[in-house]
């Protein structure tokens, strides 16, 4: 009996009991289709938030306050003291004690009420410098970032995100107009492009503003030259660690620290950022293919039992089978076959249930998933051996029987 | 060996001395207790017995669907006994065409792929079991019916697609285990008549069946009882 005759009647069989056989392989759907998603999900999340954090600009050093530790021992939270003054971003432009970076964009953030028409609307007014435009990678769609001037002048000059506008005035092109902030007037002088949001923020929903203006009109007080974080750009790619030590000694000698573990601040790296969260979300991929292999495993389990079932079921064909010259060889392999047949049509209709979630599922959760081609092959692959694996205890079974013992069953 | 047929050639089947013993857990049951039996190419015989008298087992044994417990047997030449499962698959394959009560064919499938199959695990190409099935429908009779179901086919009809394929691998034997067992008597007359022929043909059959009027069709009748050849003797075709 040659393979595609093996194969006829293998799928022949497995087409006789079509409800049995496709809820015999609901198990091995399940997982398969749940291989493919976890295997989408990790690889369509760490997509995002490679994207989420390139947004943010290239070849970024994110400077935050906090993390110190104080005279009693007590460690303050990431982010959570004023360290940072605007002062310090000035030192980090330095081109002789700092001459790896390129750039710096010190933000001044405050959560204020914007007004324009009598319509209202709270956002994330930044403070900043020139340079933010460039760091943060942003490109305006109407009319200009504001000038070196501006923030000279303290002028009551704004640029918005492109959803901060459309909220105000019900449209993005809005340079020239006017807007309230907190009670004072500024004119619009830009609109950003849209960047979409990142995991903690929506960036199309902002205000930008000179630094000098928001500290001294808007905030004003004891925490006006403080900043909330110094974005800060290496020249390139390679001086990245350059900049970072750059930036480490300057504040640390500003700030009259003189161990490094005590700084009163954090500088992270996107690449840390990344590894953060791909750590993460290694975590869960980790968990959630633990789950999907002890569904395979529950699917083996059942294609095993009704591969038994059905060697019991056919003791009489087998026995005619072997009567008529069938060696145990091709009764084993026609079961193996079948047991396959079995775990592939499961690898195929998971692979397909899977395919089909990696289209729905981002519409539901807003998180992408990525249909891999080498997933949907392992899966086959996998689900095809684990029919052989499981088919081979029934398979030997089927092949060890007597052949009277198997005719005289009724 | 009284009353056997007196032929030159070598028998081929040569039972000598076999003995069958079946062991169900203390208690040990003697089926065969030693039979000599030689059977010549072209011979129609039949063996005869009431139930429990150890037919069935010497059956099995000349069908190679079980192996004997002592004594020796020699089919077509070669020493059975001695074979593994894979040599025996290849004998039944080769040698032995199978009738059964039951007719034993695969519901699902049609007429000629019930007969192919001895072909199918001879490695015979499909154009050709295609075209031997056919052949061998036509022998007994059912050259229209290649496609037809044994679902729709009556008893007779079917047992006569057994015999076909029975006779598709050419075998050394034709062994039929009470073949009309399941039959009226018309499609009864029937089979046996196809027997005739085919005897006539010049084939070999041994014919297992415990009715005399079966027996009577047969050139030579065997008598087993508990275990041992009692009669032996040939009858006037």
């Amino acid at each position: 009996m040659n393979w595609s005759e093996t194969l006829a009647t293998s799928w022949s069989a497995v087409r006789s009991h079509t409800l049995r056989s496709l809820l015999t392989v609901l198990g091995i759907l399940i997982g398969i289709a749940a291989v493919i998603l976890t295997v989408g999900l990790g690889l369509g999340t760490q997509k995002d938030v490679s994207a989420q954090i390139d947004s943010l600009g290239s070849n970024l050093l994110i400077v935050s306050p906090g993390s110190s530790t104080d005279a009693s021992g007590m460690r303050g939270g990431f982010g959570t003291s004023t360290t940072l003054t605007q002062a310090d971003a000035e030192a980090l432009t330095s081109k002789v004690n700092a001459p790896d970076i390129a750039a710096v964009a010190p933000e001044k953030t405050s959560s204020l009420a914007l007004e324009a028409n009598d319509t209202n609307w709270t956002t994330q007014v930044t403070g900043t410098t020139v340079s933010w435009a460039d760091v943060r990678a942003r490109d305006l769609e109407y009319g200009a970032f504001f000038t070196q001037d501006d923030v000279d002048q303290a002028a009551r000059v704004v640029v918005l995100g492109s959803e901060t506008a459309t909220e105000l005035f019900g449209r993005t092109n809005v340079v020239g107009q006017t807007v309230e902030i907190d009670g004072t007037a500024f004119e619009i002088v830009g609109v950003l492009a849209s960047a979409g949001s990142d995991s903690s923020s929506n960036l199309d929903d902002v205000a930008v503003a000179p630094i000098s203006t928001v500290a001294n009109v808007l905030v004003g007080g004891t925490s006006a030259s403080s900043v909330s974080t110094i974005y800060v750009q290496a020249a390139s790619a390679d001086q990245l660690a350059a900049a970072y030590q750059e930036a480490q000694t300057v504040l640390l000698n500003r700030h009259g620290i003189t161990q490094a573990d005590a700084a009163d601040f954090t500088i992270s790296s996107q690449e840390a950022l990344v590894e953060t969260a791909t750590s993460i979300y290694q975590t869960l991929t980790i968990l959630l293919t633990g789950i999907a292999a002890l569904s395979l495993l529950v699917g083996g389990i059942g294609v095993m039992n009704i591969m038994l079932v059905s060697v019991t079921e056919r003791t009489r064909e087998i026995g005619l089978r072997k009567a008529l010259g069938a060696p145990p060889w091709a009764i084993r392999r026609q079961f193996l076959t079948e047991a396959a047949i079995l775990g592939l049509a499961g690898g195929v209709l998971g692979a397909l249930l899977g395919a089909l979630g990696t289209f729905v599922l981002p519409a539901i959760i807003g998180s992408s998933v990525v249909l891999s081609g080498a997933a949907v092959a392992g899966a086959l692959a996998v689900s095809i051996a684990i029919g052989i694996g499981f088919g081979v205890y029934p398979a030997t079974r089927a092949a060890r029987l007597a052949p009277i013992d198997a005719l005289r069953t009724e | 060996m009284s009353g056997a047929q007196a032929t030159a050639s070598e028998p081929v089947i040569q039972l000598s001395g076999v003995r069958k013993t079946y062991r169900s857990g203390a208690i040990e049951f003697e089926a065969l207790r030693g039979i000599d039996l030689d059977i010549h190419r072209g011979e129609y015989v039949a063996v005869m017995g009431p139930s429990g008298s150890g037919k069935s087992t010497l059956m099995n044994v000349l069908g190679c669907l079980d192996v004997v417990t002592a004594g020796s047997y020699r089919l077509a030449g070669a020493d059975v006994e001695e074979l593994d499962e894979g040599e025996l698959a290849r004998i039944r394959n080769r040698e032995i065409g199978f009738v059964f009560q039951g007719f034993n064919l695969l519901p699902s499938l049609s007429a000629w792929r019930n007969v192919e199959l001895p072909l199918v695990y001879a490695g015979v190409a499909k154009d050709e079991r295609r075209e031997r099935a056919a052949l061998a429908l036509e022998r007994v009779g059912l050259g229209d019916k290649l496609d037809n179901k044994p679902g729709e086919l009556s008893g007779g009809q079917q047992q006569r697609v057994a015999v076909a394929r029975a006779l598709v691998g050419e075998p050394t034997m034709i062994l039929a285990d009470e073949p009309t067992g399941n039959l009226d008597s018309v499609s009864s007359a029937d089979v046996l008549a196809l027997f005739q022929e085919l005897h006539e043909a010049g084939r070999t059959i041994v014919l297992i069946t415990h009715e005399l009027e079966v027996a009577e069709h047969a050139g030579r009748v065997v008598k087993v009882r508990d275990g041992l050849l009692q009669h032996d003797e040939a009858v006037a075709a």
